[in-house]
Order: structure tokens, then C-alpha cells, then sequence
């Protein structure tokens, strides 16, 4: 790969940080202040966006901020991997800014200056993590990434959210402090370098005993991407708005956690060191259990958003086994679940906002019948969770049919079982819901007045539920890119 | 080598001339206090500039004061470091006096001037103690350091005089340790010269005479510089003195003594006799630091105060730094020395951020934090970055120094420090972000609002603190960030001065 030197990918990281100033100045004009948030987020995507041909071609981008410890700057590199996060993440962006506007704005919420900010801060970050060249500034970026969610979460100001804040930061500060940060040092220490570089820095530079504690520190360090026993503080998490738990707990946050874990198997340790090894089998079976857990409690939800909360835990960790499995099917499946899951989450917690917004209805027992006054919510929320179970005609069979294939050629049938298994909890926890909007009868005493959401709600989850459809048509952007980040 | 310069000497004169002028002129009118205060400092932080600028291109030098020779004559050494830490002391003395002036005002009407005077001595003092490369001369500037601190303690209001006091006892017990290590020194070598007895050390025997002298030494400075368990004076000695010496002494003091411990280290005693001859004790130092970490972070928790929280942290990083050092490998060392900066200015940013908080509500005491945020918005927004910093998250200085504790702390195998490092930087999130809670997502006993359009309509006008104090506190907290952004520089030019063998 050719990178040429540009600061096109600052650029993208800056633009939403820097767009904090104007959304801060204009607190008391709401209306410039959302034609800020939507300006900067269409620009986050042409930026993010108009390097894509030069990455598809095999190109990339580099920028060098600052060199703060030798060898190791500040840097940025545009990369197949880094691409693909930040082309998923930019546009679901735009999306979810819309919504937030229509949410936040029909609920009347207060404090949405701050709320505004710190996501346009969060996106930066997450941008920043997509195209960061190496681990200091990925720690970095994540590391800012966590700060600015933490008054997200506890938007609400009560009890309850600062509770689940500081749970949040228990989590997500404490494991990246106590775990990943000391990853990091020791992997200088033994590597004398932190670049990503495609193969790995760690071959021949450690003991295997050594380099399975790095492993392990590592995993466990990056607890954005929820598994378990680190997976606590993403339930809790949802008492943030709705566009909150969407983007940053379906999307941003949550994909951070696990494309940092992705990038450290691929670019730190490399699938070939990580095979002579046979950590990456042990990492799939690790993760089986999250998958499985998580879909089991999963079921017991009746808090629609904690429900999906626990899918979102599984279904992360379909990810990180893709990629553990170290097949080059089962690692295109795992990084295109990236997309995949993106789409398909983002679509079902947009219409449990959608939900809330039009019926302040939070648990699915509450549901009977919703489905024939907000037809077009409980139909995007069909496709979404079909997207997740992973059927045709939706972007999420690719991944997951990838990931089959996967289990196959690494020869592990358990984990081919334990996939088919985890589908069919999946159809168990999303179908009865939609089953109930549409054919029970309602409860006595619902209002017949509930309506469809706001314009401002309903079009940015069509486009996603729409967008989880054409994924399974036209993969090929995604496919391609995860083909060139792959075979690098 | 060029031409000479005299320049360090100005420096260091400056707030020392000052000083008598203010307390002659100062009786007079009031209106000398701040020309008098600020003129000097201002030119010895431009001074100190120029200088660093100077040794950084030229190399470092020494200076024969009146031209004695060494040994007999007083020799000042003007290194990378020494300069470095000249730009810090002025530095922060300017930001911080900033500060001062309002509070001395406010808290000591009248006896502004005497305040003064003990001020710009102390300052004088810190500026010879990094620029002395004589070892009985850096006893003498150590009380002269002291005596003005005690004073200045003592001015405070309530319990101030006997923490003063209580300080003057376990100071006086601290230097006369010094005084003695360099007695024993004196014995051994026939030299005060650092340079000098460097080069008697390395011929003589190892016995247990010079094994005494350093030891006292050393443990004298440990008490100076308050490294637990020696640190019961700190605490109360610093947040009952007056604010405005509260925010000269937290940055500085501890920091200033740490670099008198390396410099004795490294100049007098050498790193192969201090930490290559005796590994056992070397490591058992380290063990000792990563306890001090540990009990003063656990002892900051318990706190209620911010002040008092805030020296107690003050009180684990004097650990960091003491273990950094004593890791004796070359990121350890540049750790240390870099956290010496980057603790000095973050500690300053706190420290100034408590006194615009507590101009406003009077007590520092948690309960009074409460949605400060809509009443403070700046004040907190710097608060949270020096916060940051003590937390150890990039981009923010205190991040990188941490980055090479533990690195340092990896290469010597050190896991027990680094545990301690870890642990502490968590306890500061907690004990931190405790106050982000209170500060931001509390409401002073209002229920939020979401009943209207703009919920934030109807709450507290914002009430910030006072230009002078505002001010100085913004700029520290975005140098956090820039001197973060410069660490590169920064550590190249520290590793100027340190051993060339590691």
C-alpha cells in the first residue's frame, strides 16, 4: 500500500471536534445550532467519503501530527480497515443527527447544547479511531472517546443516570487504564515501535507466554466491545437518550471496542504468530460464551432497549470470533458484521426511540397491538431484526453466512454449531415482539391516538432499514475493502 | 564555548532585590505591591527563556561567583535541566502571582508588602536552589527557602500557626539530616564542590561512613520533599497558608526538592555508587515509592476538602517521582524528571482552579460543588483538564510522564510499581470524576426541568471568578495540553543531561 501524505484524514477527525465551537456559540438559536450539527455531519461524510477511490485503488493516507515520543507520533493513516469503519460510522452519523433532532426536540429535552457537543466530540474521536496509525493513537482517541459519552449517559441528570454513568466509566476508564494502557507499554517496550503495520510488530520479540498476557491485557483492556465478564456497563448504559444508545451503543462506542481488538489481532500480533500460537482458537471459544449468554439473557428482557442492549453484546462478539477464527472467510465475515450489525442495530434502537417518542412506551410487554398504529416503526424494526438474525434479503446473512464458512474452513464444528445456535436465539428474543405488535390484541386501555413518529424520527430508520437491504444487494464497497484490508 | 553571560545571575537577582525594594517602598503605598511583584518576575521568566535558548544551542556551563575558584568559591552550574527548571519556577511564580495578588488583598489587607517580600525571596531561593552546584550552598538556600515558607504558612488564618509550626519542626529535622550527610562529606572528602566530591567519591573506599552520609542526605530530602511516610507536615501546612502561598508552594516545592535529590544523585554521589553498588537498595526504594503511591492515593479518597484532597495527591506523586528515579533506567529517570514539569504545572492548574472556586463559594468542601458547572463554566472546563491530566488521558502532559513511569517501570521489571502507578491513576479518576459529578450532573437541590423548549432558561447567571484569577488559570490549563503535544522536545532535551551510559 502507497500512502500518500494529506490532511484530508485530519480533516475528517477535526471537522465535528472543531464543530463543537459553533454548536456551543449558538445555544440559544436551536435551529442554527442543528444546521450546524447536520452541516458538519454531511461534511464529516464527503470528507470521509472522497478518500474511498484512493483506498479502493490501494492507496492510502498518512498525516503526522506530532512526534511525542520517539518513534511513536501522533499520526493518522487512511487505511481497507480504517476506511470501512469510518465509511459506516460517517453515515450512520448523518442519520442518527437527524433523529436526534426530531427525539430530543419532541421530548423536549434539556441540557441539548451539551448533549449536541459531546456527540459531535464522540464522532470525532471515533473517526480518530478508524484512522489512527498506531496504538498510541488509537489509546488516545479512545480514551476521548469514553470522556465525551460519559455526559451522555448521564444526560438525564437523575439518580439513576449518574449510577450507570459511573458505572460506565468504572468500566470503560478502569479496564483502559488497568489493562489496555499496559498493554500498550509493554508491546513498545518488547517491539520498540507501535505502528500498524500489516502482519504484526510482536513476531520473534516475545515469549508465548509473554505474548498471551499481552493478549489477554489487551481483550480485556478494550471493554467498549462488551465481552464478557466486561460487558456490564452497556445495559446500563442504555439510560442515555435514544439517538445515544443507537449510535454511540449500537454503532460508535461499541465498534470502537471491537475494531480496536480487530486492529490489534490483524496489525499488532498478525493472524500468523496468533495461529503458530493457537491463542486465536482459544480467543473464539472465549467469546462463545458472550454470544451465547448474552442472547440468553437477552430473552429475558422486557425493557425493549436492554433487550437489545444484550443482542448487541452477542452479536459483538461474532465479530471479534470472526477474526479470532483466523479463516479468510470467517475474518471477512467478522469485519463486515462491523457494517452489517451497524446497520441492522441502528435500525431497531432508531425505532425503540421511534417508539418512545410517539407511545412513551419503554417495555415490549407494553406493545400489544402497536404494530397497526405505527406500521412504518414496527416494519423497519422487522427488517432490522431480521438483519441481525441474519436472513436473506438483508446485509446481515453475508456476515453471518461468511462466518459459517468460516467455522467450517478453520474445521471448529462447536462453533459452527454454537453459531446456528445463537441465530435461533436470536429469531427467539426479536420475533415474539414484532409477533405481538402486529396480531395481539391490545391491552385494554391504550389510547387508539398513538401515531407514527415524527418526520425527523421516521425517514433517518427507513433509510437505515433500507440501507440494511441494499447491503445485501451491493456489498461489493464493503466486500472490496475488507478484501484489501484482509489480504494486506 | 562563547562569550559569558551573567544572565542566570539577573535571574535570580531580580525578585531578590525586589523583594527588599517592595518591603521598604511597600510600607509606603500600596500601589508598589504589583509593579514590584510582576516587573521582576516577568524579566526572570524572560530572562530564563533566553537562557534556556542559549544552553540549548551552546551546552551548559559553569560559573565561578566572584570569580573564586572551585572548590574554595561558590560554583553555579547552568545546564539543559538547571535552565529548564529556571523557565518552570519563573513561569509558574508569574502565572501564579497573578492569582496571588487578589487573594493577598483580600485575605491579608495591609501586610501586602510583607507578604511580598517573603514571596519574591522564596522564589530567589527555589531559582539558586537549581542553579547551586555547591553542596553546603545548596543547605543554605534550602533554609533560606524554608524560614520564608514558614512565614509565610503562618500568615494564614486559624490552625495556619501551628502547622507552621509543626512544619518548622519536621523541616529543621530534614535539613539537619542534609546538613549532616554533607558533614559526613565534608569528612570524607576535604570538598563541598558537587563536582569535586564526585570525582574524591569515586577513589574512595565504600564504607559504611559514606554509606551514612548518603543516607542522611538522601532521607533529609525525602522529609523536605514530604515522600510518605514522612509527608504527616503537608497536609495541613498547605491548605491551611494563605491561598495565594498555597499556590506557590504546591507546585513547586515538592518538585524543586525532587530535583535537588537527582541532582545530589547524579552530581555528587553518581548513579553506579547510588544504584549499580547497591541494587537491593535501589529496588527497595521502588517498593517504597509504589507504597507511598498507594497509601497517599488512599488517603486522598477519604478526603472531603478539595484542598486537602488535592495535597494529598500532591503527596503520591511526589511517589511517582521518587520511584521513577530510583527505577534507574533511562525512561524511568526521564519519567521522573519530565513529571517534574508536567506535575508542576497541572498541580498549578488545580490549585488555581480551587482558589477561583473558592473566591466564589467561600469553602472548598464538596458539599459547596454543586452545579458548579452552569454557575463556573470556564473555571470547571480548566479544571476538568488539569483533572485529565492528574488522571493520566492523552493528549494531556501528565499522560506522557506516566507513559515513561511505566515504561520505565517495565524495562526494571518493577511490576509492584507499576500495579502502584495504575492503581493510582484509577483512584484519581474516581476521586475526580466524583467532583465532575457534583460539579456537572448535580443540580443544586433544583429537579431538572424538561418541560421546556431550552431547559437550561432558568437557572443560576453564571458567576465566574474574577479576571486575575480566570485568567492565569485558562492559560495553564491549554499549556497542559501544549506542553503534552511537546513532550517530543521536551524529553530530548531532558535526556541532555542525563548519564551518558544509560
Amino acid at each position: 500500500m502507497t500512502c500518500t501524505p494529506s490532511i484530508l484524514p485530519l480533516a475528517a477527525v477535526l471537522i465535528s471536534m472543531l464543530g463543537t465551537i459553533p454548536i456551543m456559540l449558538s445555544d440559544r438559536r436551536p435551529n442554527l445550532r442543528e444546521s450546524w450539527t447536520l452541516l458538519i455531519a454531511v461534511g464529516k461524510f464527503l470528507l470521509v467519503a472522497s478518500m474511498l477511490p484512493a483506498v479502493l485503488a490501494g492507496g492510502g493516507f498518512t498525516f503526522t501530527l506530532f512526534e511525542v515520543i520517539p518513534g511513536v507520533p501522533i499520526a493518522l493513516k487512511v487505511d481497507p480497515l480504517g476506511m470501512f469503519f469510518a465509511l459506516v460510522a460517517s453515515f450512520l452519523w448523518i442519520c442518527t443527527s437527524a433523529y436526534s433532532i426530531g427525539y430530543m426536540r419532541t421530548l423536549k429535552e434539556h441540557a441539548q447544547t451539551r448533549y449536541f457537543a459531546s456527540f459531535a466530540l464522540a464522532i470525532s474521536a471515533t473517526i480518530g479511531v478508524a484512522f489512527s496509525a498506531n496504538l498510541l493513537t488509537m489509546y488516545l482517541f479512545y480514551e476521548v472517546l469514553s470522556l465525551s459519552t460519559y455526559p451522555l449517559v448521564t444526560h438525564e441528570q437523575n439518580a439513576e443516570a449518574r449510577r450507570s454513568g459511573r458505572k460506565y466509566l468504572t468500566y470503560i476508564l478502569g479496564t483502559s487504564i488497568g489493562f489496555a494502557l499496559p498493554a500498550v507499554i509493554i508491546t513498545y517496550s518488547v517491539a520498540g515501535t507501535l505502528d500498524f503495520t500489516a502482519g504484526g510488530i510482536l513476531a520473534g520479540k516475545a515469549s508465548p507466554a509473554l505474548l498471551g498476557l499481552i493478549l489477554c491485557l489487551f481483550v480485556a483492556g478494550f471493554a467498549k466491545s462488551g465481552i464478557m465478564p466486561f460487558h456490564g456497563w452497556l445495559p446500563a448504559a442504555m439510560v442515555a437518550p435514544t439517538p445515544v444508545s443507537s449510535f454511540l451503543h449500537g454503532v460508535a462506542v461499541v465498534k470502537v471496542g471491537v475494531f480496536s481488538i480487530v486492529r490489534v489481532i490483524l496489525d499488532i500480533f498478525g493472524p500468523d504468530l496468533l495461529r503458530s500460537l493457537d491463542y486465536g482458537t482459544i480467543l473464539s471459544y472465549f467469546v462463545c460464551i458472550t454470544i451465547l449468554v448474552a442472547s440468553l439473557v437477552a430473552l429475558t428482557q422486557d425493557n425493549l432497549k436492554r433487550r437489545l442492549a444484550y443482542s448487541t453484546i452477542g452479536q459483538l462478539s461474532y465479530i471479534v470470533l470472526g477474526v479470532a477464527l483466523l479463516t479468510p472467510s470467517s475474518m471477512t465475515g467478522g469485519v463486515l458484521h462491523i457494517a452489517m450489525h451497524a446497520f441492522g442495530k441502528i435500525t431497531l434502537f432508531l425505532c425503540a426511540g421511534a417508539i418512545y417518542v410517539a407511545s412513551h412506551k419503554k417495555y415490549i410487554s407494553q406493545m400489544d397491538g402497536l404494530g397497526r398504529q405505527m406500521p412504518i416503526t414496527f416494519g423497519a424494526f422487522f427488517l432490522g431484526a431480521l438483519s441481525i438474525i441474519g436472513l436473506p434479503p438483508l446485509g446481515g446473512f453475508i456476515s453471518k453466512w461468511n462466518l459459517v464458512i468460516g467455522a467450517v474452513e478453520a474445521d471448529q464444528i462447536p462453533i459452527l454449531v454454537i453459531l446456528l445456535c445463537s441465530s435461533l436465539l436470536n429469531a427467539a428474543y426479536f420475533l415474539p415482539i414484532i409477533y405481538r405488535a402486529f396480531f395481539a390484541q391490545p391491552a385494554a386501555g391504550v389510547e387508539p391516538t398513538i401515531k407514527e413518529a415524527p418526520i425527523f424520527c421516521l425517514a433517518p430508520l427507513c433509510i437505515t432499514a433500507l440501507g440494511s437491504v441494499a447491503l445485501f444487494f451491493y456489498p461489493d464497497v464493503f466486500l472490496r475493502l475488507v478484501k484489501l484490508a484482509i489480504l494486506n | 564555548m562563547s562569550s559569558p553571560t551573567n544572565l542566570h545571575l539577573y535571574i535570580l537577582a531580580a525578585p531578590l532585590v525586589a523583594a527588599f525594594v517592595l518591603n521598604l517602598l511597600g510600607r509606603l503605598s500600596r500601589r508598589w505591591v504589583m509593579p514590584l511583584t510582576l516587573g521582576p518576575l516577568v524579566f526572570s521568566t524572560a530572562g530564563s527563556l533566553m537562557l534556556l535558548a542559549r544552553v540549548l544551542k551552546e551546552g551548559g556551563f559553569s560559573y565561578t561567583v566572584g570569580n573564586w575558584t572551585p572548590p574554595y568559591g561558590i560554583e553555579l552550574l547552568v545546564d539543559p535541566l538547571s535552565a529548564m527548571m529556571l523557565v518552570l519556577i519563573s513561569g509558574i511564580a508569574l502565572t501564579a502571582t497573578f492569582s496571588a495578588l487578589p487573594w493577598v488583598e483580600r485575605e491579608h489587607p495591609g501586610s501586602e508588602h510583607l507578604f511580598f517580600t517573603l514571596y519574591l525571596i522564596l522564589i530567589a531561593g527555589l531559582m539558586g536552589l537549581v542553579l547551586t552546584a555547591d553542596a553546603f550552598n545548596l543547605y543554605v538556600l534550602l533554609e533560606i527557602t524554608s524560614i520564608t515558607t514558614y512565614g509565610l504558612i503562618a500568615m494564614g488564618k486559624g490552625r495556619a500557626p501551628l502547622a507552621s509550626f509543626n512544619y518548622i519542626i519536621m523541616g529543621s529535622i530534614g535539613a539537619c539530616f542534609y546538613l549532616l550527610g554533607i558533614g559526613y562529606l565534608y569528612i570524607l572528602t576535604g570538598s563541598l564542590n558537587m563536582a569535586d566530591m564526585a570525582a574524591i567519591i569515586k577513589t574512595l573506599p565504600q564504607g559504611p561512613a559514606l554509606a551514612t552520609a548518603f543516607a542522611f542526605a538522601i532521607v533529609g530530602l525525602w522529609v523536605k520533599m514530604a515522600f510518605f511516610p514522612l509527608h504527616g507536615w503537608l497536609p495541613n501546612a498547605y491548605s491551611l497558608a494563605p491561598t495565594a502561598a498555597g499556590l506557590l508552594f504546591a507546585p513547586l516545592m515538592t518538585k524543586v526538592t525532587i530535583y535537588l535529590m537527582i541532582r545530589v544523585i547524579l552530581n555528587v554521589f553518581t548513579p553506579e555508587y547510588v544504584f549499580y553498588s547497591h541494587p537491593l537498595v535501589q529496588s527497595g526504594v521502588v517498593w517504597a515509592a509504589a507504597i507511598a503511591i498507594v497509601c497517599a492515593s488512599s488517603l486522598a479518597l477519604g478526603q472531603r476538602d478539595l484542598r486537602r484532597m488535592l495535597t494529598y495527591i500532591l503527596i503520591a506523586e511526589v511517589g511517582y517521582m521518587v520511584g521513577g528515579f530510583w527505577l534507574a533506567n533511562s525512561q524511568g529517570m526521564t519519567g521522573a524528571i519530565l513529571h517534574i514539569f508536567n506535575d508542576a504545572v497541572m498541580t498549578l492548574c488545580l490549585f488555581l482552579a480551587a482558589a477561583a472556586i473558592a473566591s466564589r463559594t467561600g469553602s472548598l468542601s464538596f458539599d459547596n460543588l454543586k452545579g458548579l458547572y452552569r454557575t463556573m463554566p470556564v473555571t470547571m472546563a480548566a479544571f476538568t483538564v488539569g483533572a485529565f491530566s492528574i488522571i493520566g488521558v492523552p493528549p494531556t502532559c501528565g499522560f506522557f510522564s506516566k507513559w515513561y513511569l511505566l515504561q520505565g517501570a517495565v524495562q526494571a521489571g518493577q511490576w509492584g510499581f507499576l500495579a502502584a502507578l495504575l492503581f493510582s491513576s484509577l483512584v484519581n479518576a474516581i476521586m475526580f470524576f466524583r467532583i465532575i459529578e457534583l460539579a456537572y450532573f448535580t443540580d443544586d437541590g433544583e429537579a431538572h426541568h424538561g418541560g421546556h423548549h431550552h431547559g437550561d432558561d432558568h437557572h443560576a447567571p453564571v458567576a465566574e471568578a474574577p479576571l486575575p484569577m480566570l485568567a492565569p488559570l485558562v492559560v495553564t490549563a491549554a499549556a497542559l495540553l501544549v506542553i503534552g503535544l511537546g513532550t517530543g522536545p521536551i524529553v530530548s532535551a531532558i535526556r541532555l543531561t542525563l548519564p551518558k551510559f544509560l
